[in-house]
């Protein structure tokens, strides 16, 4: 009846994932309570759960990468203790089968549930107001397609209280992952929790690519798309064609495990060499579907607090499309050391190393959209000349890494994981830092306490250089990743260092939710009526904050690269908006519940495939597709905001901006 | 501050006479030279980078009056030629390194001596290492002993799961993967004793892989073989079995004779319950030791 599925999946003997597992229960509980209090579940699902509007899944994706982050965190902080702790004689306070779990979900968790979420949050909130639109082009898919990637970081989290999670790495290379070496549902879990998200996140692929490509404010050309939308563009393309990819790769082990194939077993034929050739396939593209939005993100923040046009604007769009074609070229660097031979070696070498060429560009661009301005040190510019100065190290060691006969002594070292953090903390999730910190006042109308956000910025900064240098030189030592027991007691210090590095982040983090509470507690303080607090260049800022629904009461007519920018100047000579244009209703989609609900189906399948439980997976799928069904079935699509509603918004807007560029033209 | 933390990592990475800085043999030594060399390469770009990063973001700050303000200023062919060509050239610069590099350390190539290579069989099991010196007819859970100064040819193979071969003084690293054979040459030109490990994670035991790795002059190294062969517990399918059972921070030890052909039996087959050829006497012992022992 229930499978696998026993009072003994429930961790009753182990008192840390107990106790994580109630203390979550109870907080998951007591903000339910706080809802219900507050009687907010209505406006929680009419305004977020079921919403098609492109702003407000956007912001449901960054809450769920927020929150998993914290997740992720606690995982990390626990293998920093370990690594301090479990020296010599002492075996730490976690047992290998625990800390195994914690270094797996770790890396599982931070990129398909903390960085692919900010990722796509970012794109999802930015994309259509700087396309001058007013949503995506596929609404509801769009909904659906975040809450697929909440039930995967749902199931993930699901593995602390009921069984297990993976204890094979991030990536979960076969044999180790076959049947014959982890028969426990961790791998299970691992994969059909990605296997849900990944169908989330191909949508969205989907989504956006169309969305760029065929929805644009008119005179919006290619060449006149913010670089952040070209960076979402590039970034989109490799997910189409880079997840499929996971979905079958996953697949085929899925295959081995629960039907007793033999496509990576050592038995029957199988060969896991080909799974670590098909999961980088996937797996390199992956780091530039994350760092190519944050490249936009860097470009846009630089070049408004430089109060400058981008430098170079076509030189980074070709850059951007030169890392999109390349980094499919390069997935065998992740595996020197598995004997392919000098020729094959250094081809994909010296693909690598291509790379750094468009990724230097990119970082001279920056550094020439500087000179000449006037450069205000405001918090997410912090996070971008944070990023130009500890990225280029990264650059740096990872293009030693991309050198054969070097990878040959650092391959899977602390070294390794230093890089790889230095390019996604100093890359990626600055990257996330800074688009918070900027987006967020046309989010919610008020910008973020600035003060508050430099100390965040600063524990980051400094925390990851405690944190990460520590690793190359343990890295130079001799010393490999994913030892739950270090065996010479001489690392200690460097160990200590990376730990209290880690704690610094940690209290980042920490503060990030003390200046979120304080900065809404305050906020009548640093209120924004403008919609363009500072001084932005690009679509977004023309509207107000928040934008509504419909984001642009007429989509705006595009001249020239800084669409926005131009139009300002223009008014601030001439002291006056453009005409009065004739305003439309404006027909927008309808909510719907159609993705919650499949998900909720997805998430029973996906428990049910991980138990055992085939009566409740074939409920779960028929269930998810009847959804499918009714909700392609429906009558009703859109409602229509009646021209006076559009009218009277419109107005209020102009007035608000005639008065604010009126101030400015005085200014001048 | 910064200048101070700098110190101590420059005086920290220099004093330490240990891993990959400070290799024993000619594989280890050269890569060490292309990991400095390369970095050298890239710093000569980086550090001026940094410094414009600093100068610029600081000269150009929103108070500074002595500033010009060009607002419009956003393409210039001339530095886009050069901020094109600086990577490009270095690039190309460090792919010529990669290319001559990939070539010369390539691992399967035998390394250039004019004494005959000693040849070691190396078998990771869950979590252990098996080595197996089959023309001395001896085998060592691990500990490798080596002779200083005379190419060692490794074939290796796993039991279980991937792992991989990694004496980080020596040099190279080198997967281990079941019902298959890698190629790795290394040599230890400085006798002494040296860390071995792991380094792909193979499951709960993985962190008590580690290993010694002894290089013995080569007279003593003969000794040693000859003094193991016949001492000690056999290799055979009931010990090989029983050795393959998992189990971890394993003590090191020797075999005194091997069953023929376990290395091939082992790679043909999977798990612990081989296939072996019936035991038979080691056949190679009078012609095992290479000349000069």
């Amino acid at each position: 009846m229930f499978g696998k599925l026993t009072w003994d999946a429930i961790p009753f003997h182990e008192p840390i994932p107990l106790i994580t597992s109630i203390v979550v229960l109870l907080a998951v509980a007591a903000i339910a309570a706080w809802i219900t209090r507050n009687r907010w579940w209505s406006y929680l699902w009419d305004e977020y759960i079921t919403s098609t509007d492109h702003k407000k899944i956007g912001i449901m994706y960054i809450v769920l990468g927020l929150v998993m982050l914290v997740r992720g965190f606690a995982d990390a902080i626990m293998m920093r203790a370990q690594q301090s702790l479990a020296i010599g004689a002492s075996q730490g306070y976690l047992p290998p089968e625990h800390y195994n779990q914690i270094f797996s979900a770790h890396g599982t968790i931070m990129i398909f549930f903390v960085a692919m979420p900010l990722v796509i949050g970012f794109m999802n909130f930015v994309v259509p107001l700087q396309l001058g639109v007013r949503d995506v082009a596929f609404p509801t898919m769009n909904n659906v397609s975040f809450w697929l990637t909440a039930s995967g970081a749902l199931l993930v989290n699901l593995s602390l209280f009921i069984g297990e999670f993976a204890r094979t790495g991030w990536l979960a290379f076969p044999p180790l992952s076959e049947k014959a070496f982890s028969p426990g549902v961790g791998v299970d879990y691992y994969l059909v929790a990605l296997q849900v998200s990944g169908v989330g996140t191909l949508l969205t692929g989907v989504n956006f690519v169309t969305t760029i490509l065929k929805i644009r404010a008119p005179g919006m050309s290619y060449l006149r798309m913010p670089v952040f939308c070209w960076t979402a563009l590039a970034s989109n393309l490799l997910i189409i064609a880079a997840f499929p990819v996971l979905t079958a790769t996953l697949a085929l082990l899925m295959l081995d495990r629960y039907l007793g194939f033999h496509f990576f077993t050592n038995d029957g034929g199988g060969n896991s060499m080909l799974y670590m050739n098909l999961i980088w396939v996937w797996g390199h593209p992956e780091v530039y579907i994350l760092v190519l939005p944050a490249f936009g993100i860097y470009s846009e923040v630089v070049s408004t607090f430089s109060g400058k046009p981008l430098f170079g604007y076509r030189s980074m769009v070709f850059a951007t499309l030169a890392i999109c074609i390349i980094s499919f070229m390069v997935w065998l660097h992740h595996f020197f050391t598995m004997g392919a031979g000098a020729d094959v070696n250094a081809v994909f070498g010296i693909a690598s190393m291509i790379i750094g060429v468009p990724t230097g560009v990119k970082i001279y661009n920056w550094l020439f959209t500087m000179y000449g301005g006037r450069v205000r040190f405001t918090v997410p510019m912090h996070y971008a000349i944070g990023f130009m100065l500890t990225f280029v190290i990264g650059g740096l060691t990872g293009v030693l890494l991309a050198i054969p006969p070097v990878d040959f002594i650092v391959h899977n070292s602390l070294f390794l994981v230093a890089h790889f953090h230095q390019v996604i903390i100093g890359g990626v999730v600055f990257a996330i830092m800074a688009a918070y910190t900027y987006w967020f006042p046309k989010a919610f109308g008020f910008t973020l306490d600035e003060r508050l956000g430099k100390a965040v910025f600063w524990c980051w900064f400094i925390g990851f250089h405690l944190a990460f240098m520590p690793l190359y030189v343990l890295g130079f030592w001799g010393a490999t990743r994913r030892m739950q027991h270090i065996p010479d007691a001489s690392w200690a210090p460097w160990l200590n260092v990376a730990f209290v590095g880690a704690a610094i982040i940690g209290l980042g983090i920490a503060l990030t939710v003390v200046q979120l509470l304080y900065s809404i507690k305050t906020r009548d303080q640093r209120i924004d009526i403008t919609g363009d607090p500072w001084d932005g260049r690009t679509l977004e800022w023309l509207t107000l904050s928040p934008p509504p629904h419909y984001n642009f009461a007429v989509l705006p007519d595009v001249h020239g690269e800084e669409a926005y920018w131009t139009r300002k100047q223009t008014a601030i000579k001439q002291d006056q908006l453009i005409k009065e244009p004739d305003y439309q209703p404006i027909e927008m989609p309808l909510n719907t519940p159609t993705g919650v609900i499949v998900a909720f189906f997805a998430s029973v399948c996906g428990f049910a495939v991980i138990w055992y439980i085939w009566w409740l997976a074939i409920l779960g799928l028929v269930g998810a597709f009847a959804v499918m069904v009714w909700y392609a079935w429906r009558d009703e699509h859109e409602h229509i905001i009646p021209i006076e509603e559009v009218r009277a918004n419109a107005r209020e807007r102009r007035r608000i901006r005639m008065e604010h560029l009126h101030n400015l033209s005085q200014s001048v | 501050m910064r200048r101070i933390a700098i110190a101590a990592v420059v005086s920290l990475l220099t004093a330490c006479n240990r891993g990959i800085l400070d290799p024993v043999g000619p594989v280890g030594q050269a890569e060490k030279t292309i990991l400095i060399n390369s970095t050298a390469i890239m710093l000569a770009i980086i550090i001026p980078t940094v410094i414009a990063t600093v100068a610029f973001a600081w000269w150009f700050r929103r108070g500074n009056a002595k500033a010009t303000y060009r607002p419009d200023w956003e393409y210039s062919g001339a530095i886009e030629m050069v901020v094109w060509s600086i990577p490009a050239l270095t690039i190309m610069l460090l792919g010529g390194i990669a290319w001559i590099g990939s070539h010369d350390l390539e691992p399967s190539k035998p390394l250039p001596s004019s004494k005959p290579p000693l040849k070691v069989d190396v078998v990771s099991l869950d979590w252990k290492w098996l080595f197996i010196y089959p023309d001395q007819g001896i085998a060592s859970v691990n500990q490798l002993v080596v002779p200083a100064g005379t190419p060692v040819s490794f074939r290796l193979t796993s039991a279980t799961v991937w792992n991989s071969f990694f004496v980080p003084q020596m040099g190279t690293m080198i997967y281990t993967m079941p019902r298959m054979t890698t190629r790795l040459n290394l040599q230890a030109d400085r006798p002494g004793t040296y860390d071995g490990l792991s380094s792909h994670f193979s499951g709960d035991g993985f962190p008590g892989m580690q290993f010694k790795v002894q290089a013995l002059p080569e007279d003593q190294f003969a000794m040693w073989a000859q003094g193991s062969r016949g001492q000690g517990p056999a290799l055979d399918g009931a010990a090989y079995a029983e050795l393959s059972r998992p189990s971890s921070y394993v003590k090191p030890m020797t075999y005194g004779s091997v069953a023929p052909n376990l290395y091939d039996a082992i790679v043909a087959n999977t798990g612990p319950q081989l296939h072996l050829p019936q035991i038979a006497p080691p056949k190679r012992q009078a012609s095992a030791v290479p000349a000069g022992g």
